[in-house]
């Protein structure tokens, strides 16, 4: 099936990942490390179906230190239906991310973290708080304590406030996909 | 678990969160290992990107940079053609992939802000380059061989020669992020982030191959380097094209 030089093996297994590093917005973000291509992306903004909302936060290591190098991808449902896919990277200074999106269709917006120092992405769901937790598949399997990572807190009426915890007692969960 | 379309990711294949060496994991690794969940109907598809929405120079790091410049110059360093094919671990072949790939320059320097290593910016190179995969699965870069550079983790490390790819497949279970090396590059076996895979034979799927067939002549040299994301199982979707 392979023929030439391969860095494949007759059985094929996932490629290994590889931390994203922190220059890692030179590929993803071009203009946020200074690269002058791609100007006109203005990826941390989602257009689609359904009420604007505003997604922020910031992502904590296991000292309490905002990470800075940061970069987050989400990827949800808009209100009819159609896919959206976003990509935002923390602030260099206060490690603030932001998208501006829609409410999604379902309760919640996934999200993938890349960073220094995280060898392999975290996959995570950022939840709206509606009517409609008690019902979700995944949060019901949870005690209160721990549920309570993944609701991301109103701060008005559009805009939600989701922060991510690496390590320590507020450690976010991360799923297997 | 019969609603996870996809085979589960190796754990011990992949490179453990904590790995103390590399120093940054220490305070950023999660104690706890992920949750293996269903996905959710959204997660069960991708983004979705288009050839005709990239520039015809994207895959092209000799040019890329210079030409969104607007200037006539060519980036110092070893030319090569970096090409290969995105497979699932199921040997099919996947087309329509989003890879995005970045790098240091022939000094070793990255064009980042937060990068200040003393040696120089290349005026005509950018670092950063994007392709799609055709019905094949394969893709192919033209760009210049990045330079090995010095890191601070606790004492002074160098990193491998390497380049970082972004690749989506077709389901955000599929995503991945890792970075390829070159054969015969000593530094490799001295990486504390290498060395964070525990198998060598996973790290030997990391090792981009001198593929002399597909050098380009009196032009640039090749390197093969493959990439396997995950498979759906077999029982799941049975009948179904891949992505459809």
């Amino acid at each position: 099936m392979i023929e030439g030089p391969s860095n494949l093996a007759s059985t094929l297994k996932e490629t290994p990942s590889q931390t994203a590093g922190p220059y890692v917005h030179i590929g993803l973000t071009p203009t946020v490390a200074d690269v002058a291509m791609r100007v006109a992306d203005a990826l941390d903004v989602l257009n689609g179906a359904g009420e604007r909302m505003n997604l922020e936060g910031v992502v904590y290591d296991g000292a309490g230190a905002p990470v800075t190098d940061a970069l987050l991808e989400m990827y949800q449902l808009d209100a009819d239906g159609a896919p959206l896919w976003g990509r935002a990277a923390a602030d260099f200074e206060t490690g603030l991310f932001r998208f501006q999106t829609v409410r999604p269709a379902d309760p919640f917006v996934s999200l993938l973290i890349f960073a220094r120092g995280v060898n392999i992405h975290l996959h995570t769901r950022a939840y709206l708080q509606t009517d409609a937790l008690e019902a979700d598949p995944v949060l019901s399997q949870m005690s209160e304590d721990r549920r309570s990572t993944l609701i991301a807190q109103p701060v008005d009426a559009n805009r939600f406030r989701f922060d991510i915890h690496l390590q320590g007692p507020k450690e976010t969960i991360f799923f297997d996909v | 678990m019969s609603d996870r379309p996809f085979i589960p990711r190796d754990r011990d294949w992949h490179p453990p969160s904590l790995h103390p060496p590399y120093r940054s994991t220490v305070k950023r690794a999660p104690a706890a290992r992920p949750l293996a969940i269903a996905p959710g109907r959204a997660e069960l598809s991708g983004p979705v990107f288009a050839a005709e929405t990239l520039h015809p120079l994207d895959h092209d790091l000799i040019a890329n940079y210079a030409a969104a410049l607007g200037v006539e110059a060519k980036p110092i360093g070893e030319r090569l053609i970096v090409h290969g094919r995105v497979l699932d671990e199921n040997a099919r072949p996947i087309p329509d992939c989003l890879i995005e790939i970045w790098q240091a320059n022939a000094g070793g320097r990255y064009r980042h802000v937060n990068d200040s290593y003393l040696a120089p910016l290349d005026p005509a190179f950018g670092g950063c380059g994007r392709c799609i995969t055709d019905g094949q699965g394969r893709y192919a870069f033209r760009t210049i061989k990045p330079g090995p550079y010095p890191w601070p983790n606790g004492d002074n490390e160098w990193r491998p020669a390497h380049i970082h790819l972004s690749i989506f497949g077709h389901a955000l279970s599929q995503r991945l992020v890792t970075q390829l090396y070159f054969e015969g590059d000593p530094l490799i076996a001295l990486c504390p982030i290498v060395n964070a895979i525990p198998d060598q034979a996973a790290v030997d799927q990391l090792v981009a191959r001198l593929d002399m067939a597909k050098q380009a002549p009196f032009d640039a040299l090749a390197y093969r380097f493959d990439i396997v994301l995950r498979g759906r199982r077999q029982t799941y979707f049975e009948n179904k094209r891949e992505g459809g």
